[in-house]
């Protein structure tokens, strides 16, 4: 089918501020948005920018906003957004540094100002700790997360406030609160408990409909502040 | 600019974070990535992480040890084998303990399922061996790996791209890498350097390899005069989503899976009556193309052509549960309903068993002889220890990540402790630095796009599943013709921020030496053994090839040496399953 992508750019090196610029592609509507950026890159202009690695949506790297949903442009076909003009731009609200590619440091920091790591309450056992699969299943959703901030990138939360750890951050807390094997949950529990924290959460939902792991982030953080309140009474 | 730490490593996937975890705190490491950590593709690793718990029936490890063997068609080394299967057990408990999440059974244990090729009493039948975290469990190893990483404060430079190996009367004191956000241009001195770059299945077009995977490690050890070994040996998964070459993991077939060619014939069982579906993946490939080529493949609407993989029996609690990720890349990629359709799928580039070679613990041989490298180590998919062999079981390769990755990261730190710096060479970075110079201002008419593509075409069509002399010395010219086109590239992107025309241009120059090694070592290999069969000498010949390739640079092209295996316990044998 005949598309017409029309693609955010900017070079810093050249811009002062970003622009579009279209090209049109001839492509199955079965390729990926990613193919379809290959395809403009390798064929039409080599200097279009963007990350990538597995292409099959396990990695987190080209999280982008396309058609004005943030979505992995490896895991988006073109026939899935039913129509044959394309707009693909950056993630909203992180500093563009070139094209499609913004820079993700606060993310990242905000993941580990969580302590987003497995902490154990003594010496580890000669084989495996034990641990019921019931247990495990709770955390199971949480661990799919591949970081790719789509979500925090799609809240209104984070918008209003940048020093809000975001969802993506939140949810790696409650990986760690809820493993039962985990010894650290009341640390945690009390770096998410200010206003920069889960409270500034108003279920909105945005961060699960923008999670290309459909993981269910707004769930998870009720569960954390539920969690608080309980701990507190 | 120059940087200074005891301990460089390059590639923070599996192999690189396990081994940064060995470094003592008093120690100075810095871990050098062209991705951010986390996208690195051990978290593409699907299916599971073997060793003999003996969590779900009866297992040891000497089984596993036989298995591997076996399924390396006797090119491992069994000392290395050895190690890696005897150590597996402590290895998975480590994990556990730094808090990896996997899946467990009924009693609370780590819980664990069948794979292709891994068996109960040397070949009785197939053995519950493989560890998993559902059908993610290379994504959760990377995650937990990274969290201690965190945890540890290991010091990162993300987004950094390997440009060469700094050598100074033959002891390597450091790397030369560039910042791909600024492109400025750091020299990492070091005590000691260790790669853990990954593999190479982007030199083919069909892959499940993430598209960074083009062998820079191997590369640039090359281009630094050390030696290549077995780079011949390349995995195909037989099961990768069709067209696409994404991975349907051998959990699929762990889990009860089936293969059917366009009969719906459930054609394994003609060539592995003991295992069926669960033989390794040399033989499940090699059997869908002779099913293709016998007429009984299934064509797609583009002419090529492919088997299904039925998992309809499994019913959708099983597939759910065990099999999610796998089951939703057919939904997304292929709109195929696993738990009402089969998923068609045909074989993909996976895996390359060769690599830089090193010893038992990780130190890079700069020799078929044994000699070593001083200060040079390396793991993972990009060494060759070599613990795969001919061909790679199913759940080796995470096994070989965190079982060498700390081998490694051990060894390096006891070296830094007696050892001292290096002084670096004058102009350390001066090739590097004309390379890119020479890059930026590339002119030429070819297109880097171009020229990539024909590589992969080729390599996929003449140099894959079937290999023969005829077609190997076609590529043998391609491969020669391209490297004379790539000296007239043209980059459109002439910029230093984030310039990923650059990285293209670089990357397909690696592309091309891993070609050569690959190609080379195939047409002198007159024998099919593991992954490498050849048409034209179908048999394995093991009194002339029983032996591991070293390829070596130079002027004039490849020079090829060979190495004996290390045979220990089990003497070679015809391979059945």
């Amino acid at each position: 089918m005949n598309v017409t992508f029309k693609i955010q750019r900017f070079n810093p090196e050249v811009d002062k501020a970003p622009h579009y610029k279209e090209y049109k592609l001839d492509v199955p509507g079965t390729v990926r948005i990613l193919d379809a950026l290959h395809e403009i890159k390798w064929k039409q202009d080599g200097t279009l920018t963007f990350r990538r690695a597995c292409a099959h949506g396990v990695c987190g790297s080209d999280a982008m906003l396309i058609n004005g949903k943030n979505q992995l442009a490896c895991q988006t076909l073109v026939q899935d957004l039913k129509t044959d003009h394309i707009t693909v731009e950056p993630m909203k609200k992180y500093k563009i540094i070139k094209d499609l590619v913004v820079d993700m440091t606060s993310f990242f920091d905000n993941l580990n100002r969580i302590k987003p790591y497995f902490v154990a309450d003594g010496p580890p056992p000669a084989r495996e700790r034990l641990q019921n699969n019931e247990d495990r299943e709770v955390i199971e959703e949480a661990t799919k997360c591949i970081m790719c901030g789509a979500c925090t990138s799609s809240c209104p939360s984070f918008w209003a406030d940048p020093k809000f750890l975001g969802p993506a951050a939140l949810l790696k807390a409650f990986r760690f609160v809820f493993d039962t094997r985990d010894a650290a949950a009341d640390e945690r529990l009390d770096i998410i408990n200010d206003s920069h924290g889960v409270w500034r959460c108003h279920t909105i939902f945005n961060c699960v409909e923008a999670c290309p792991k459909e993981i269910n982030i707004t769930d998870a953080l009720s569960h954390l502040k539920r969690r608080l309140v309980t701990r507190k009474l | 600019m120059i940087l200074q730490y005891d301990v460089v490593i390059v590639g923070a996937g599996g192999a690189g974070l396990r081994a940064a975890l060995e470094v003592p705190e008093d120690m100075r490491c810095a871990v050098v990535t062209k991705l951010f950590p986390t996208r690195s593709h051990t978290s593409a690793a699907q299916g599971g992480v073997c060793a003999a718990l003996g969590n779900e029936e009866d297992d040891k490890w000497e089984w596993h040890m036989f298995d591997t063997v076996k399924g390396s068609d006797y090119l491992g080394d069994q000392n290395a084998i050895e190690i890696l299967t005897h150590d597996a057990a402590q290895t998975i408990y480590e994990l556990e303990h730094m808090g990896m999440p996997f899946s467990r059974n009924k009693n609370g244990r780590i819980a664990q399922r069948r794979f292709g090729g891994h068996t109960r009493n040397f070949g009785e039948a197939a053995v519950q061996r493989a560890c998993y975290a559902a059908d993610r469990t290379g994504h959760i190893m990377l995650h937990t790996l990274y969290e201690n990483c965190v945890k540890k404060g290991v010091e990162f430079f993300s987004e950094f791209f390997l440009l060469d190996l700094v050598m100074k009367d033959e002891v390597c004191c450091g790397i030369v890498a560039y910042d791909i956000l600024t492109r400025e241009i750091y020299t990492f001195h070091a005590k000691c350097v260790m790669f853990a770059t990954g593999g190479a299945g982007r030199v083919f077009r069909i892959t499940s390899n993430a598209h960074g995977l083009v062998g820079d490690g191997i590369a640039v050890s090359y281009k630094n005069g050390i030696p290549i070994e077995d780079h011949e040996f390349v995995q195909f998964h037989p099961t990768g989503l069709f067209k696409l070459g994404i991975l349907v993991s051998e959990a699929a077939r762990g889990e009860g899976g089936i293969l059917r060619n366009k009969n719906g014939e459930r054609f394994m069982e003609r060539y592995a009556p003991t295992i069926k579906d669960l033989a390794p993946r040399d033989v499940v490939s090699r059997c869908i193309y002779t099913e293709f080529k016998e007429g009984r493949g299934i064509m797609g609407d583009d002419g090529t052509e492919y088997v299904n993989l039925d998992l309809t029996h499994l019913g959708k609690k099983v597939i759910d549960e065990k099999l999610p990720d796998v089951t939703g890349f057919a939904r997304t990629y292929l709109g195929v309903e696993p738990i009402t359709e089969p998923i068609p799928i045909q074989p993909t580039t996976h895996y390359i068993m060769g690599g830089v070679p090193t010893d038992i613990n990780g130190q890079v041989l700069k020799d078929h002889k044994g000699k070593t490298v001083t200060g040079f180590f390396a793991a993972g998919e990009c060494a060759c220890v070599s613990v795969h062999g001919a061909n790679r079981l199913g759940t080796n390769s995470l096994l070989d990540i965190i079982v060498f990755g700390k081998r490694a990261g051990k060894t390096m730190a006891d070296y830094v402790r007696q050892a001292a710096f290096v002084d670096l060479p004058a102009d350390a970075d001066k090739p590097a630095r004309e390379r890119i110079d020479k890059l930026i201002a590339a002119n030429g008419k070819e297109s880097i796009g171009v020229l990539r593509e024909t590589l992969q075409n080729e390599m996929m069509d003449k140099c894959s599943v079937f290999r023969t002399e005829k077609q190997m010395a076609a590529v043998r010219e391609t491969v020669r013709e391209l490297k004379e086109r790539n000296k007239n590239i043209r980059l459109d992107d002439r910029g230093k921020v984030f310039n990923t025309d650059l990285i293209d241009a670089i990357e397909l120059d690696y592309l091309l030496d891993n070609a050569e090694i690959i190609v080379e070592g195939a047409l002198a290999r007159k024998e099919s053994r593991g992954a490498h069969y050849r048409e034209d000498f179908p048999k394995r010949d093991d009194a002339k090839f029983l032996k591991h390739t070293f390829a070596y640079k130079t002027d004039k092209g490849v020079r090829l040496e060979y190495k004996p295996v290390n045979i220990t316990r089990f003497e070679p044998k015809e391979r059945k399953y």
